[in-house]
């Protein structure tokens, strides 16, 4: 909406209508997107078995491993302010499990690595994420933290 | 102002207050600790600095540490870097009552402490001891739950609670050594031990060790019944096994944290029942969904041990009782409140839909230890009471004491025909939450404050119980109790039951602060309320209250007045004669 609007300034001194080129642009982004659609993950999706001794990642799961996807959730806070990578869970959190010594990550959460920095978002809004998708434990050298499911070279976005 | 004329008697105290050494030194078990005779601990002392081993000396009411103990002792001559020397003698015990005074020097350096030791009767007056503990149990989750149980008119409740009817109560302190205010792993570790510690520690004394497994220990009650008894044991919880209060039972780490490491110190005193969720923990890490960090498989070896493996309520109920060794593990983590498990249709138990109530654990439990006829101890723990409370979740947090108390009922009817079994009840540690009144939707408006009914403009709930099942129908009445927690954090009062899940009152911001969580703020009537906790507090704390502990049964007399939390581990103790070493 304010990119818009600085738009129709600007345009408007080339004698065109500003509501015209945005609704142009909307025009434009509508034909585009289904181009540069991508599949999407849920939370509810992650696995196809949960019980007691031990979780099955969903086929859905294993089908997009490797692929571009995405998916919306909330930002966890990061272990760290410069920390490349954060948790991002279905529904805002209360507790910090990395501050809290009596707490632990649900299963369904994801790790997201980022392509490049990024800035924190507030954990009270929700962010969509893409990234390529990987599944199967494994240990972060640098924190020693463990995840089940990640997202590599992930960028982020408030929605 | 007024009190100016204190100065000089400050003044005058301070020269009497510093001790004449400069340097003193830390000794394990502290001063007045209370022991039993033949208990298990750990003796470390802690010097100030680096001493001469040759200078050392350690008596104890007169005597040489040598001549009272013959196990080994390890001269630390620097521990962890701190440039400082401790002695440390493990697994060391007292056999005959009454005071000891401890005097320790090595230069000049030096301490004392006092202990008292205390053999319990000759003769054994329980066979069976049956430990409750509602996790944050406080005096307004007991109100609420007769209210919403048993209904209440003209200002008498229409019925009783199974706890209202335990024959003695006192009031039990909490404090921890190194705060006034306790946590679930001290509070329950003196209960087990009876010994205090400090926040966080389980079964040791906070010493400055830097490994947290290597802190002074204190015997734990389930290990003195394993090594000198043929009774058997249960622990049963509805948190995960490996939590603080389930932990205390058996464990020893100065970081409750240590889950991986207390599922193996389950496993070396194998307590014959185990029942409740974590199960994580008991999974290798190359199963998915394992919190280990190691390729031990727990489940597999608990089974080849002998223990029946049970994984849902179904199970439980159809094979539970005829173990001999049981383990049920029903959640990867904790398990899920009474109220989403039982009567709220929404998706907390999506994962794990067929978990067993509190009563049924209790019931099968029961039925399992019950065959040793030496009799046993068990431990069953409303964790969740806690859980709810923290965040602020007071509903969840009621029906979870609902679920206590219809479990102790259960206990109740065992020692009908068992009178041999002491049953006590109490919690670990308080909760600042009070009813004030009820919050009457028909009440004209939209502002939900002018709702809230108090005094004579209060009248009483609407809850209704029309299956008689013990809880009310609907958690989301039209009148509902009007309850509220005296600490918190930014959050937005919504003034009735969650439905979809538990409370989550404030999330963290990027600067680790936590703030009011959004997802609450458009529910109509929703107002934020600015915490009076630091920013850095996630949820409600624990408060320093009195908590009550009540009992009934052979021992039960010796609960009266005030107590330290510390002394519900001798009134077991003392029921069940174990002051006199290995029972044939």
């Amino acid at each position: 909406m304010t990119r818009c609007a600085v738009l129709n300034r600007r345009i408007a001194l080339g004698g065109f209508s500003g509501r015209r080129y945005c609704q142009w642009l909307l025009l434009i982004l509508l034909v585009a997107s289904p181009l540069k659609a991508q599949p999407t993950l849920t939370f509810e999706q992650f696995y196809s078995k949960v019980s007691v001794l031990g979780l099955e990642f969903s086929d859905r799961v294993k089908q997009l491993s490797g692929q571009q996807i995405e998916i919306t959730g909330f930002m966890a806070p990061p272990i760290k302010a410069e920390s490349q990578f954060f948790v991002l869970t279905k529904m805002p959190m209360a507790i910090c499990p990395f501050c809290s010594s009596d707490a632990d990550w649900p299963e369904d959460i994801l790790v997201v690595y980022l392509t490049k920095r990024q800035t924190f978002i507030q954990n009270n809004s929700m962010i969509k994420v893409t990234g390529i998708l990987e599944y199967g434990t494994w240990r972060d050298e640098n924190t020693g933290f463990v995840s089940l499911l990640r997202l590599r070279d992930a960028q982020f976005s408030e929605l | 102002m007024k009190a100016s004329w204190l100065v000089p008697v400050t003044f005058a105290l301070v020269p009497v207050v510093i001790p004449a050494t400069a340097f003193a030194v830390n000794i394990y078990p502290i001063d007045r600790a209370t022991m039993l005779t033949g208990g298990k601990f750990d003796f470390k002392v802690e010097f100030d600095k680096q001493v001469d081993p040759a200078q050392v000396s350690i008596k104890i009411n007169g005597k040489s540490y040598q001549q009272v103990w013959s196990q080994k002792s390890d001269f630390i001559k620097d521990e962890d870097g701190l440039n400082a020397s401790s002695v440390v003698i493990k697994n060391v015990d007292i056999a005959t009552p009454g005071d000891y005074k401890v005097e320790v020097s090595a230069g000049d350096e030096n301490g004392t402490v006092s202990w008292s030791v205390y053999q319990t009767p000759k003769k054994r007056q329980a066979k069976n001891v049956i430990l409750f503990i509602g996790d944050g149990l406080s005096v307004a989750h007991r109100t609420a739950a007769r209210v919403m149980s048993k209904g209440i008119t003209e200002g008498k409740a229409n019925g009783r609670l199974a706890i209202d009817d335990l024959t003695n109560m006192a009031f039990i302190g909490t404090s921890s050594t190194d705060s006034i205010a306790a946590d679930s792993a001290n509070t329950m570790s003196a209960y087990m031990t009876g010994h205090k510690s400090g926040v966080n520690a389980l079964g040791v004394y906070v010493s400055r060790a830097k490994d947290s497994l290597n802190h002074p220990k204190q015997e734990t009650l389930g290990e003195l019944i394993k090594r000198t008894t043929n009774m058997s044991v249960g622990v049963v919880s509805d948190a995960e096994l490996e939590d603080a209060t389930p932990a205390a039972v058996l464990s020893h780490t100065r970081r409750r944290a240590d889950k991986a490491e207390i599922v193996s110190m389950f496993y070396d005193i194998k307590p014959d029942v185990l029942l409740g969720g974590g199960s994580a923990y008991f999974l290798p890490e190359t199963t998915l969904g394992s919190k280990r960090k190691d390729n031990q498989n727990y489940i597999e070896r608990f089974q080849k041990a002998g223990y029946l493996l049970v994984t849902n309520a179904n199970e439980l109920k159809k094979q539970g009782s005829s173990a001999d060794k049981l383990l049920g593990l029903f959640h990867t983590g904790n398990m899920d409140d009474v109220l989403d498990r039982r009567f709220l249709k929404n998706d907390v138990t999506k994962k794990f839909p067929d978990q067993p109530d509190l009563t049924e654990m209790t019931q099968t439990a029961l039925d399992v230890l019950s065959k040793n006829q030496d009799g046993f101890f068990l431990m069953v723990e409303s964790a969740l009471i806690d859980k709810a409370s923290h965040p602020l979740d007071w509903e969840r947090a009621v029906y979870n004491t609902i679920m206590l108390d219809q479990s102790v009922a259960i206990a109740k009817k065992f020692a009908e025909t068992h009178p041999d079994t002491l049953i006590i009840v109490t919690g670990d540690h308080t909760h600042g939450i009070s009813i004030i009144g009820t919050i009457d939707d028909d009440k004209p408006g939209n502002d939900m404050r002018e709702k809230v009914g108090v005094y004579e403009t209060a009248g009483y709930p609407n809850y209704q119980d029309k299956n008689g099942d013990g809880y009310p129908d609907r958690v989301d009445v039209s009148k509902r109790l009007a309850v509220f927690f005296n600490n918190f954090p930014d959050h937005y009062e919504i003034f009735r039951p969650k439905l979809d899940a538990r409370f989550v009152p404030a999330i963290q911001n990027e600067k680790g602060e936590y703030i009011a969580n959004a997802i609450y703020k458009d529910i109509p009537g929703a107002v934020l309320r600015s915490g009076n906790l630091p920013r850095k507090s996630d949820t409600g704390v624990h408060s320093v209250d009195d908590m009550i502990v009540q009992a009934s049964g052979p021992g039960a007399e010796r609960f009266h007045g005030y107590m330290d939390n510390t002394e519900l581990f001798r009134v077991i103790v003392d029921a069940l004669s174990l002051g006199h070493g290995k029972q044939e």
